[in-house]
């Protein structure tokens, strides 16, 4: 059953140095928060896990807590490449990280096989695609009824993973609205779960189909209004897309990035996301 | 800039735009693919169905999305679906007719590369990576390119086939098993390109407005095959000038500002 705690008793209790971690979203409710409490509580040599790993990942790798990354597009989309990633892959600053490198029908496919507790994904996918020759995790079965050669991925199973929400309710209930991503997928697979939210209800006053997560399939729900920023919540908040330009020079500068990071993640609050997304809130 | 002159990046977008057909299903790539997808709906095309792997089908954005996910994407979609659901009962479920695809680096044979430049495992340069471009080049029923010419990116050998085009040409898709039809058609800013009917080998049918098979070549890394009867493209219309200076000056106002028009 969901339990109800501060964002840093969340991370504290879930997430240890040397896990395998997810902080999904797909580019919409990216739960940046949480991926900033685990900078600030100093967890290391994390395995990270997400089909598009962009400005979080980025800081993440850039502040030296990732061993590997487990990922099937790295960029800040629609502005570049990731300039703390490329750092790490080309030249081992802070340290190089370990790469496996899939496809988004892959990642997806895997998530859907961790929640659904299969040990691997099949799918018709990677033809004539190189990263088949260079990711041994990248492999092939044949349909014992059709003769078909598949592509098979091995299942995603995080320890924890991370996710960003609308609303819960007061049993935990958690909703998702919008692009909703691989969210319930990761949640389902991993062992342990951290949702935060904008807000909590007395009813989520749901669709009868809404991707609503019950609230005994989660284990930590955290109050954290604008924790997405500069990412979005659906109905609550806009893309930051300023933020994310901005990104691209902070990021080229190794001691940018470190004055950057002390002044707005370390010496930073879960409480400050509040005041970042004021100027984006919805006009309804 | 007079009503009638236009620069060689609005031929490209406008060029890739008229191969979108009403009754068509694309996954758009973002970038120079989604401008060109979104003129298209927003000029002789108004019902084509435009799908971002983000999950969002049939949408109908006010200002081209910074990101594959922007809210204005869902905002404006006839529905949105997991991106699990995406990828495997849309993509691979063989609903696509086409996929809008860029390309940080090209060969002739529309093989495309955005992993690295350089060696895998010591990168020159470290590219995004490939997101759902392997599966949206097999998959979708034929694959359109747009991209700005340069030797840089027009390269006689890829460093990492990222998504399949025709390999190594001929009937190299059918070897592997691949069913779908591959590239079959590349839009520049000097030219439009369709493979050979035999080799495979993208070939130049039409060059844009001025421009000359000297400066095709010039920007490009192999030696340019011209078809027997070059054609000239059309110059952009009015109504296709007007409506992509007016999405990218209401982009431009969006994206610079922090808000995205109506999203969220």
């Amino acid at each position: 059953m969901a339990q109800f705690m501060t964002l840093s008793e969340a991370v504290a209790q879930n997430l240890n140095s040397g896990d395998t971690a997810a902080f999904e979203g797909f580019t919409h409710l990216i739960p940046h928060a949480s991926a900033h409490e685990a900078l600030r509580q100093g967890i290391k040599d994390l395995t990270l896990v997400r089909m598009t790993p962009d400005v979080v990942y980025d800081q993440l790798i850039g502040m030296g807590a990732v061993k590997k990354l487990i990922f099937s597009y790295a960029g800040n989309p629609g502005v570049g490449l990731l300039r703390r990633l490329r750092d790490s892959v080309e030249n081992g600053w802070p340290h190089a990280i370990e790469i496996e490198e899939h496809s988004h029908a892959a990642m997806a496919n895997a998530y859907e096989a961790g929640a659904a507790g299969l040990p691997f994904a099949a799918f018709r996918g990677y033809k004539g695609a190189e990263l088949a020759k260079v990711n041994p995790n990248i492999r092939s079965v044949t349909c014992p009824f059709t003769g078909e050669e598949l592509a098979a991925a091995p299942a995603i199973r995080p320890d924890v993973t991370f996710i960003h929400a609308q609303k819960a309710d007061r049993k935990g209930n958690v909703l998702i609205e919008g692009i909703v991503g691989v969210q319930k997928e990761a949640v389902l697979a991993a062992k342990r779960s951290v949702v935060t939210v904008e807000e909590i209800v007395d009813d989520l006053h749901a669709h009868p189909n809404a991707c609503v997560l019950p609230g005994w399939a989660v284990t930590a729900i955290c109050l954290v209004p604008g924790g997405a920023h500069p990412s979005y919540a659906h109905g609550y908040y806009s893309r930051d897309n300023a933020s994310y330009i901005a990104w691209d020079k902070i990021a080229a500068d190794r001691d940018t990035f470190l004055a950057w990071m002390k002044d707005n993640v370390l010496d930073a609050r879960p409480e400050d996301f509040a005041d970042r997304i004021k100027h984006l809130r919805s006009a309804a | 800039m007079s009503d009638t002159d236009f620069t060689s990046n609005e031929m490209m977008t406008i060029a890739a735009s008229r191969a979108l057909k009403n009754t068509d299903v694309c996954f758009v790539g973002i970038g120079a693919p989604s401008a060109a997808c979104n003129i298209a709906r927003l000029t002789h095309a108004p019902d084509v169905t435009l799908i971002y792997e983000s999950g969002t089908i049939g949408t109908a954005p006010q200002v081209l999305p910074l990101s594959i996910g922007d809210g204005e994407l869902c905002d404006t979609a006839v529905t949105t679906v997991s991106v699990p659901e995406m990828f495997r009962y849309w993509l691979q479920g063989g609903r696509v007719t086409v996929g809008f695809l860029g390309a940080a680096q090209i060969d002739r044979f529309g093989n495309i590369n955005t992993t690295v430049i350089g060696d895998y495992d010591q990168p020159k340069t470290r590219l995004p990576g490939g997101g759902g471009a392997p599966e949206i080049a097999s998959s979708c029923g034929e694959i359109f390119i747009t991209l700005k010419q340069s030797k840089r990116a027009m390269v006689d050998k890829i460093d990492f086939y990222t998504s399949f085009g025709h390999g190594e040409g001929g009937d190299h898709r059918q070897r592997l098993g691949i069913a779908t039809k591959g590239p079959t058609l590349m839009v520049t800013d000097l030219a439009v390109w369709k493979p050979d009917p035999v080799t495979r080998e993208f070939t130049v049918v039409s060059m844009h407005p001025g421009v000359t098979r000297e400066m095709v070549q010039a920007e490009c890394g192999w030696t340019v095959r011209f078809a027997d009867k070059l054609e000239e493209t059309p110059a952009p219309t009015g109504i296709e000038l007007s409506t992509l200076r007016d999405l990218n000056a209401r982009t431009k106002a969006a994206h610079s500002g922090g808000k995205t028009g109506e999203a969220a």
